[in-house]
């Protein structure tokens, strides 16, 4: 049976790219930042997971507004990154995991979630850094992926009630799926920032902080947000939270706080990074 | 009611309906041979796009609150900054009407 092994939350920013591409790790203005992943590495190489399922948000590499779909879950073999305009290196392809996309697809929309599927879709930099955070190196594949896009691009957005309910329909179609693999659940972006408007760059640390507790302890607190209220508490782009949302959504057992790191600014955002271990249902079974 | 929040555009359906003909320009810049035909002859590009003579305005000027005006998304015209080899600090400050650095100390500040 597939077990989830923990989630992680970790911020996408794409000069982080140009950083790793430089070198800049160990650079003043990176260092604190890069240095958070230490703790990451050290607990990865522990639960050794097999599977990434990474929720994140398009950014006009694959979906444009002509057709912009809700949830679009990815069910390729293989995924692209390409060129997304503004000079951060191109990264190589991720491998996919296509019979257990088809899996996460069929129970899902069972469970009455009506996604759009796609065989055949770029990833941008809110799937490739995040991947490349928790395993450095441009030749390093070690797990294979499935990406979840969530639209936080054009309102309306999904309510975080619904990235929520979203998270756990996909924690119930790992737990079912009947190959012995570790899945790794990710949400990217974030923490608040605004990138548009007068209130461009606006942060809200004291928000953030209370949104890092709450995603260990008490996640349906988030869930019962409005859209345009994370808006208003987290800026345009802060909305990302919604990948978090469901991150955590899907982690279905027993979950407790392994490591965190918060860091302002890089670029023009709160920076953050959460690590999530989680006992499965199976688990807390057999040691009771 | 509708949810207002100061200094902060929602990009709903109406701007999106609004912005479609710039961000759509935008989203071609992915494409580095429409990056350098933008450079080569920027009229004829926006003509061969269709943008409004508002969103042309906007483009012309460089004008960042302009364009959001216009139905432009931040996400796409990012990638029409990055012809002109800005980032987001250096829209961050236009928007606000601060200098560069005045804008990276804000960001620095709040941190504190």
């Amino acid at each position: 049976m597939a077990r989830i092994i923990g989630g992680v939350g970790t911020t996408h920013v794409p000069s982080i790219g140009s950083a790793i591409a430089k070198g800049l790790q160990q650079d003043p203005y990176w260092k604190p930042f890069f240095d958070g992943f230490a703790g990451v590495h050290k607990w990865l190489a522990a639960v050794k997971p097999d599977i990434a399922v990474v929720f994140y948000n398009d950014h006009g590499l694959n979906f444009f507004l002509d057709k912009m779909p809700t949830f679009a879950v990815g069910a390729a073999g293989e995924y692209k990154n390409a060129d997304e305009g503004w000079g951060i290196p191109v990264s190589r392809p991720f491998p996919g995991d296509a019979a257990f996309s088809w899996h996460i697809i069929e129970q899902l929309i069972a469970d009455e979630f009506d996604v759009t599927t796609c065989q055949d879709m770029l990833v941008d930099h809110a799937f490739t850094i995040p991947l490349a955070l928790l395993w450095p190196g441009a030749d390093n594949r070690p797990v294979r992926t499935i990406p979840i896009a969530i639209n936080t691009v054009q309102h309306p957005l999904p309510s975080p009630a619904r990235c929520y309910k979203l998270g756990q329909a996909v924690g119930r179609a790992i737990d079912s799926y009947q190959q012995d693999v570790n899945v790794l659940v990710l949400g990217t972006g974030g923490l608040s920032h605004q990138l548009d408007g007068k209130r461009a760059g606006f942060i809200n640390k004291e928000f953030d902080l209370w949104c890092l507790d709450r995603l260990v302890s008490d996640p349906a607190a988030l869930a019962r947000f409005s859209t345009l209220k994370i808006v208003e508490e987290a800026g345009t782009q802060g909305v990302e939270l919604l990948n978090w949302i469901a991150m955590r959504g899907a982690l279905t057992g027993r979950v407790s706080k392994v490591h965190s790191n918060y860091h302002i600014p890089i670029s023009n955002t709160a920076s953050a990074l959460l690590v999530l271990g989680n006992e499965t249902q199976a688990e807390l079974r057999k040691a009771s | 009611m509708k949810h207002e929040i100061p200094g902060t555009v929602v990009f709903d359906g109406a701007l999106a309906q609004r912005g479609l003909a710039l961000n759509k320009m935008c989203f071609s810049f992915n494409d580095a041979e429409n990056r350098a035909a933008f450079l080569r002859d920027e009229d004829g590009y926006c003509d061969k796009y269709g943008l409004t003579a508002e969103q042309r305005a906007a483009v012309k000027h460089r004008n960042v609150l302009e364009m959001i005006a216009a139905g432009g998304n931040v996400y796409y015209l990012a990638k029409l900054a990055g012809i002109f080899g800005l980032n987001v600090q250096d829209l961050g400050a236009q928007q606000t009407g601060m200098t560069v650095e005045a804008f990276k100390a804000k960001l620095q500040s709040a941190g504190r």
